[in-house]
């Protein structure tokens, strides 16, 4: 399969995704950059993390106006697994493809340090190599992670199993810790933490790997269904 | 040719002659009268003045401390390129090179502590990227006064939270650096920016402009009013009668760097072939980055056409189109007819480029503002051939007739002085100020802060960098000289408990003013003192950074040489860190301790003071317990290593307990207060009980058995004449929490 990976001006994390997705998970990967206006021949595009713009403005509120953004929302209609992370989830929010948004920490202050993730849902596109309520570890760096949706959108969540990815010792002050959320569909996931900065033991967590292999198992059982 | 003129609002050579104007700018009566009779032969006008002022600062001439960086050990095989350029580079094999620098942001940091902490980030950056290398990681070296006032921790977290915004923004890892207090800081607070680079060594760029007809092109932000002679003013000291000079500070963009740094690696590694030269815009921006440019080409001359400047502000005069210190610019050397080639690249990558002018015939420096010539100096007058002093040199009063005895602590009760020390800010943990830094992106880093020296690994090769910043400013005073052997011993040692062999060091000079014998006195001594150490660690100087006149009130800071040291770990299986890692291990103390009280942690926090001589320090010994560590690291017989600092033995011990959640069970011949001394040339290592007769054998006499590490997560240590009893969980909570509560 091959994955796209999107890089925008700011965009700082694009070559950590893409050695992660070469090195590690041995799948086809290629850059896009934001200039772009199609995505054909993709099977999973990963939003990588950053300071889009600076994240002037408002993290991610600039980069969802780039050239390649309607491609990706045609993309995440078509059903195809889409990851954004950190910033990627931040312009995730901004486009329209996730609900709810990103705020400032509560501390006001960037977070960067290893955190304990209960995994929610076990099921999704993006989980499906870990079981429900098992405890991941994975690195956070962010200063806009408190993620924020008004009571009516969390019962959503909720009820339709979105949450994917909650927070243990919640850093930042999001809503019920979450951590990382899906669409409604199931095949776009917003996180904050970074699973590509979690690929190799040596650098402290291997914990990250499960999620690009469920997107790379979910595919394939994809094509398998389609092609059966 | 056209005759010089002046611009009608600003002041007439004449004026600036019999007014003396030329000394608010910061030259002396001497450098006015060799500008005017020995290099124009004529009365410069304002914009000169200014061009003179920025390049004869201290901070873009080295005035007064060349002739005392001169002394620094520079040579070494590995050494492709040493001090002079943007950046050392040192050759670490396959083809790969490994570039780094240090640069200060004392003053700007001193007036606006969020802005000067973010500029210095960024100034450092471009020193690493304009060399070919692209930034890999970077480290900050901090002193601050014990947080007391609103105004102190203000300072402190705008200073952190500068390094956080810009460094986090541009991807650049923040893997370590050092923080330490101490009140000789108030008014001073130091901070300094380390950046390492890697780069192949068949890409290097050089800073200069050569070759008539071909173009000089500006590249990054447009210009503006901020840091109007910013190198300047760093040159000056502060004092509490002059607080209206704190002006002349830069605000810093890190998306625009970003975008800056990946447009310039993209011509340099893709169209090296029509890029001559590449230089930083930093200290004294565009005169300083042109005129190096242009000297260190030789035999050329330079015209610029000021109107082609960008500019955000109008109505800008020549001198402060040519002193202004706007962040993220850069200066290019380009040849003739390959300007569209890479003006495209920066359009693509979203970054301003404009041909401002080109290299000519002759030697003159000459600048052009709406049509007419605004300045026409020898280039060579503005950067290679500022003046340089030789200052006198006397010993200070504080080290005349000094007490010979050590310092003797008063303890009572071994447990309860431990824990006061653990909550000294200088050896309490840092971590509320490093995990505001993203210290993992690029997704190389192996050992990010908290332990001795911060490990990047080389992606795909089997082999890593090991990164440490170190100075202990109270050694240097009461000894410049062995302090600032000690400075760089402590480097390595860092370097060594990490698993690597030394291969470099950059420094910041932290002074005070060179003009006063005492002053010069500490500088020339502690760099001689410096370069005994690395000539004994075969780890040369290949870059580094001056900052004096760190003085308030007339009150110097302490002498502070910040060392910044690379060293090569050879295979990934050698990084070794601090925390002990499993029970039974046997714990030993590597090297000899001795009564060594003066300058130490300990007579701080008993007397609020450091006084008295030095404790002694050899140099062979030192080299020798290092390759000791060494030889046990690489042939696998350690756990954990840890050197001993601040707070002495009993510190590193406690220090190496807190990461996993183990204790330890250990009895020693020295007394209660011989754990708190802070004798050099030391480790505290860990060793499986399997390898114990092969670690003896290899170290012989050098080491000595403590006990082992326990999983009861507790400290227990006995001394001759008291013991160490704490529960590790009780002992960290003191160490992590004292500096956030303090900065609260």
């Amino acid at each position: 399969m091959k994955f796209a990976i999107l890089a925008f001006p700011g965009s700082n994390c694009e070559m950590d995704l893409y050695y992660a997705i070469q090195d590690i998970i041995k799948e086809d990967v290629e850059l896009v950059s934001y200039k772009e206006s199609s995505l054909t021949g993709f099977d999973a595009v990963l939003i990588p993390g950053g300071f889009s713009y600076g994240d002037y403005l408002r993290s991610g509120a600039i980069a969802r106006f780039s050239p390649i953004v309607p491609a990706l929302q045609k993309f995440a209609k078509s059903g195809k697994p889409v990851l954004g992370i950190c910033n990627g989830f931040q312009i995730l929010t901004e486009a329209g493809l996730l609900p709810g948004s990103l705020q400032k920490n509560v501390s006001a202050k960037f977070i960067c340090k290893t955190e304990p993730l209960v995994v929610n849902n076990a099921d999704s596109v993006f989980s499906s190599q870990f079981n429900a309520g098992q405890v991941i570890h994975l690195p956070i760096a962010h200063g806009d992670g408190n993620y924020y949706c008004d009571q009516e959108t969390l019962r959503d969540l909720v009820a339709n199993n979105q949450i994917v990815f909650r927070y243990q010792n919640n850093p930042n002050g999001s809503v019920a810790n979450i951590a990382g959320i899906t669409n409604r569909a199931g095949n776009v996931l917003g996180m904050m933490p970074h699973p590509e900065r979690a690929v190799e033991t040596v650098l402290g967590s291997s914990d990250g790997i499960g999620i690009f292999q469920s997107i790379v198992n979910n595919v394939a059982n994809r094509e398998v269904v389609a092609h059966g | 040719m056209d005759k010089v003129i002046e611009q009608t609002t600003e002041a007439t050579p004449e004026q600036i002659r019999d007014q003396k104007l030329y000394q608010a700018m910061g030259l002396t009566d001497h450098e006015y009268r060799l500008i005017k009779d020995d290099v124009l032969h004529r009365l410069p006008n304002y914009t000169e003045v200014g061009l003179f002022s920025g390049m004869w600062s201290e901070h873009c001439s080295y005035k007064n401390s060349k002739p005392v960086l001169k002394k620094f050990f520079t040579k070494g095989k590995h050494v492709v390129k040493g001090p002079g350029e943007g950046a050392g580079i040192i050759d670490i094999g396959d083809n790969q090179g490994v570039v780094f620098k240090a640069e200060s942001h004392n003053h700007p940091s001193a007036v606006e502590p969020f802005q000067g902490a973010t500029t210095g980030v960024g100034g450092i950056l471009r020193d690493i990227f304009s060399m070919g290398a692209r930034p890999i990681a970077s480290l900050d070296s901090l002193r601050f006064s014990e947080p007391q006032t609103d105004q102190d921790k203000y300072f402190i977290s705008q200073i952190v939270a500068g390094i956080s915004a810009y460094g986090n923004c541009i991807g650049v890892p923040t893997v370590g650096g050092d923080t330490a207090f101490d009140d000789a800081y108030e008014h001073n607070p130091l901070v300094n920016v380390m950046c390492v680079g890697l780069m192949d060594l068949d890409k290097i760029e050089v800073g200069a402009a050569a070759g008539v007809g071909n173009s000089i092109v500006y590249v990054g932000h447009k210009t503006g009013r901020d840091g109007i002679n910013g190198a300047s003013f760093a040159s000056f000291q502060f004092d509490s009668e002059h607080e209206s000079q704190r002006s002349a500070v830069q605000v810093g963009d890190p998306f625009e760097e970003k975008l800056v740094m990946e447009a310039c690696l993209d011509v340099i590694n893709n169209h090296a072939k029509a890029l001559v030269g590449i230089q930083d815009m930093g200290a004294a921006g565009l005169v300083s980055s042109s005129a190096e440019m242009g000297s260190k080409a030789g035999g050329n001359g330079m015209v610029l056409d000021l109107d082609l400047v960008p500019q955000r502000e109008t109505g800008m005069s020549a001198f402060e189109l040519m002193l202004s210190e706007s962040q993220e610019r850069m200066l290019l050397c380009v040849k003739a007819g390959h300007e569209a080639e890479v003006l495209n690249v920066f359009a693509d990558h979203g970054v301003d480029a404009v041909v401002i002018g080109h290299v000519t015939e002759g030697h003159q420096y000459q600048l052009r503002h709406h049509g007419k010539l605004v300045a026409d100096v020898p280039v060579d007058s503005l950067a290679s051939q500022a003046p340089v002093y030789h200052r006198e040199s006397a010993v200070p009063e504080h080290l005349k007739n000094v007490d010979q005895r050590q310092f003797s602590p008063q303890i009572t009760n071994p447990t309860e002085t431990l824990k006061r020390l653990l909550a000294q800010l200088t050896i309490a943990s840092k971590e509320s100020i490093y995990e505001t830094y993203d210290t993992q992106v690029q997704t190389n880093t192996v050992v990010a802060p908290g332990s001795d020296a911060a490990v990047v690994r080389v992606r795909h090769y089997d082999k890593a960098l090991a990164i440490t910043t170190d100075v202990n400013g109270r050694y240097l005073y009461l000894n410049p000289r062995i302090g600032g052997q000690m400075a760089v011993a402590e480097a390595a040692r860092n370097i060594v408990a990490s698993g690597g062999v030394p291969l470099g060091i950059t420094d910041c000079l932290n002074f005070g003013n060179p003009e006063k014998p005492d002053q010069f006195y500490e500088l020339d001594q502690a760099v001689i003192g410096m370069s005994e150490a690395c000539e004994k660690f075969e780890a040369p100087v290949i870059s580094g950074n001056v900052s004096l006149n760190n003085e308030y009130d007339n009150v110097p800071i302490y002498p502070t040489p910040m060392v910044g040291m690379v060293g090569l770990i050879k295979g990934l299986k050698h990084v070794t860190t601090q925390d002990f890692k499993q029970a039974g291990d046997l714990v030993y103390i590597l090297g000899q301790t001795h009564d060594d009280f003066n300058g130490s942690q300990i007579q701080k926090m008993q007397t609020g003071k450091i006084s008295g001589k030095l404790f002694d320090f050899d140099l062979d010994y030192e080299v020798h317990i290092q390759q000791l560590t060494t030889q046990a690291i690489q042939k696998e017989l350690l756990n954990s290593a840890h050197d001993i600092s601040e707070g002495g033995l009993i510190a590193s011990i406690a220090e190496s307990t807190f990461g996993n959640q183990l204790g330890v069970d250990l009895s020693s011949d020295l007394t209660v207060n011989q754990f708190f001394s802070e004798t050099q040339s030391r480790f505290v290592v860990s060793v499986p009980k399997q390898k114990q007769a092969e670690f003896e054998a290899l170290v012989g006499e050098n080491a000595t058995r403590l006990g082992k590490v326990v999983d009861d997560n507790h400290l227990f240590v006995q001394a001759t004449d008291g013991y160490f009893d704490i529960d590790v969980d009780a002992a960290r909570d003191i160490w992590k929490g004292a500096l956030a509560c303090r900065l609260k």
